[in-house]
């Protein structure tokens, strides 16, 4: 029964997204056109001719709301479009290209953020206002205040220029090509992750049922993993639908950084090149993809806390 | 004192299981600015001996922050004593490293005050009752588990079909039966009960107590019965000793200690105690207190009670008064016990 009412609830999430991707939809769609420019625009004006031709080739030259509905019957089949600038490329195409590599640096990203992040605060919290304890929260408030746009170079310097231990840019999908722009990807995540793990374990270790736990002589590790570890991880779990977005929008100039050819160098360049379908296609698979981890995070938030389960109307 | 046992605990009950002699706790608190800061002792409780005898409910009652919770955490070893000795069935507690502490919990437990919030709400009640048990016993049958939480749960006067619900799921009252029941799943000797119904509602109240007293006379139980409430303590204990800013005023049997108090704070707290009529509640009651209690970071010299006590002389202001068994066996810590009389008027329809 318990279960049933869990899959009801995800059944009506899931339904809650389709509203929002429309919205989300619309809105890049018509964004994109007012802004000034035109995929076609360069130093030299077009003959008039070709640049009618171009245009009928896109379907420019048609009325905007009727691109607009052409537009989402597209959707509707997942097919992106061409891309207005990579001419033998469709956005599907690009995105199965880039979105690999973005994906495995922001996926290993994410779980050194939350690792790292959660042992951290765990261990500052058992060691509460101990010179170890000001010591690393001070370190995280560093990692959250300092842009990536300059740890990243900082790092560069001293990993790859002085030290010579690492590449300064590039991909060959191995590892050692990954390792700097992870770490600078993860470095505001842990940083993050961690003040709030502190800041929720220390709630969590004073309350009482934890005084409970103790009364019942268990021994601490069981106390802390068993009893306070589970819900003092609420707060970070509904932190990594946010932390997603914010590795994404990090991940844009962390990319362009590092030269990385991920999913950011393409959406980067195609806003520049004012690629209408390119930019539309990665602002919505990117927005689908927040979408769907929020999901996700609601999911794992009920299932790690009983009482909202029954919480529906 | 074993003459004054005999009522309910069984014959022949001369040896007390527990015995703690001169218990102090005292919390250091940091004090003062950002360079000059130093550490205050707060005396929460300071110097306190009493005994406490198989199937006996010993009262403990004093205003809030008079150091009852932390009597009950000290004896459970939760927190550190400053000095004192916790004697159970002979064995000193405090000298136990946190190890071999851990392992007495099979034989002293507690169930605390704000039922809902002392269970783990991302448990179920079986969990939450068979933790100790997996704790205890690793390698206990599971099927043997079960059969023993449902025992429980009947025993208190839960459904055994609620194993599988989760604390929020349960009112006030029932939640603290599931505290009861994880406290008896070890089948401990003696219980602390921390202040186990003020967060009750009153007929609620009664019915956890009525089920601590079975529970009590059915399982041969010593009780630590915490309270405030006084008409609470009166039901349930067979002595009750009365808590001063971390000492001990006074211990006395139940009946004689509201009939007759000897000391004139366990007065003032009876006389205080509410009637049940509205015609005499009108008139106000003079307890003959003043004032608040002293904090325990500066408590008085002498006396600790004398700033508030209608008979306090000059010896009160100077001398501390031991703990000390009067002629009929009672304990009091005041100097004047035997020239004060205290005898309270019975007042009608004062039925607690």
């Amino acid at each position: 029964m318990r279960q049933q009412s869990l899959l009801r609830h995800a059944g009506q999430r899931l339904l809650g997204v389709l509203p929002t991707l429309l919205l989300l939809i619309t809105v890049v769609f018509f964004l994109m056109r007012i802004a000034p420019g035109g995929p076609f625009d360069s130093e030299k004006a077009l003959p008039p001719d070709i640049q009618a031709n171009l245009e009928a080739k896109y379907h420019l030259d048609e009325p905007l709301l009727q691109q607009y509905f052409r537009y989402l019957g597209q959707i509707l089949v997942l097919d992106f479009g061409p891309s207005f600038q990579y001419k033998d490329w469709t956005v599907n195409e690009l995105i199965a290209q880039g979105f690999p590599v973005s994906l495995t640096i922001g996926g290993f990203a994410m779980l050194l953020g939350f690792l790292v992040g959660v042992t951290v605060g765990v261990l500052s919290a058992l060691r509460q206002n101990t010179a170890a304890d000001y010591a690393t929260m001070g370190f995280a408030m560093l990692g959250v205040s300092i842009p990536n746009f300059v740890v990243a170079p900082v790092l560069i310097l001293l990993f790859a220029v002085y030290a010579g231990w690492l590449p300064a840019g590039g991909w060959d999908g191995g590892w050692r090509s990954a390792v700097l722009p992870v770490i600078t990807l993860a470095l505001p995540v842990i940083a993050y992750i961690a003040r709030l793990m502190r800041g929720s374990m220390i709630e969590m270790l004073h309350s009482n049922f934890i005084r409970t736990a103790r009364a019942k002589g268990l021994p601490e590790w069981h106390v802390i993993l068993r009893h306070a570890l589970k819900p003092a991880l609420l707060p970070v779990i509904s932190y990594m639908g946010p932390a997603t977005a914010a590795l994404i929008t990090g991940s844009v100039v962390i990319e362009r950084i590092f030269a990385i050819p991920g999913l950011g160098s393409y959406f980067v360049q195609g806003a520049l090149n004012r690629d209408y379908t390119l930019v539309m296609g990665v602002v919505i698979f990117y927005g689908f993809l927040i979408i769907m981890l929020n999901f996700i995070v609601d999911m794992l938030y009920s299932i790690l806390n009983p009482k909202i389960r029954y919480e529906e109307r | 004192m074993s003459a004054n046992m005999k009522r309910r605990v069984g014959p022949g009950q001369a040896k007390p299981v527990l015995k703690v002699q001169d218990l102090a706790v005292h919390y250091q608190l940091e004090q003062g600015g950002l360079l000059r800061s130093e550490t205050v002792p707060l005396r929460a409780v300071d110097g306190m001996s009493f005994e406490l005898y198989r199937g006996e409910t010993l009262g403990v009652v004093g205003e809030s922050g008079c150091g009852k919770s932390t009597l009950a955490r000290a004896l459970l070893g939760l927190v550190r004593p400053r000095r004192g000795r916790v004697l159970w069935l002979g064995q000193d507690l405090t000298q136990l490293d946190e190890k071999a502490l851990r392992k007495k919990r099979k034989e002293i437990q507690i169930i605390f005050q704000d039922p809902l919030a002392s269970l783990n709400p991302r448990m179920t009640v079986g969990d939450i009752i068979a933790e100790p048990l997996w704790t205890f016993y690793p390698k206990i049958a599971r099927v043997q588990v079960e059969e023993r939480v449902r025992g429980m749960m009947k025993m208190v006067g839960l459904l055994p079909n609620q194993i599988n619900r989760y604390p929020h799921e349960f009112s006030g009252g029932q939640c603290q039966r599931i505290g009861i029941a994880r406290a008896l799943v070890l089948n401990p000797q003696l219980i602390i009960c921390d202040e186990p119904v003020s967060a009750l509602d009153v007929s609620i109240q009664a019915q956890i107590i009525n089920l601590l007293r079975d529970l009590q006379r059915k399982l041969r139980l010593s009780l630590l019965f915490i309270a405030h409430d006084l008409a609470v303590v009166r039901h349930i204990s067979d002595r009750v000793m009365v808590m001063y800013l971390g000492r001990a005023m006074e211990v006395a049997s139940a009946d004689a200690l509201y009939r007759r108090p000897l000391h004139p704070y366990t007065s003032a707290l009876v006389k205080a105690v509410p009637i049940p009529d509205p015609a005499l509640a009108r008139q106000p009651v003079d307890t003959g207190l003043t004032g608040d209690m002293p904090s325990p970071l500066n408590p008085p010299a002498g006396c600790v009670f004398h700033t508030r006590c209608p008979y306090a002389v000059k010896r009160c202001q100077l001398e501390v008064p031991p703990l000390r068994r009067l002629e009929h066996g009672d304990w009091v810590a005041c100097h004047r016990a035997e020239e004060l009389d205290l005898t309270i008027v019975k007042r009608p329809s004062s039925t607690v």
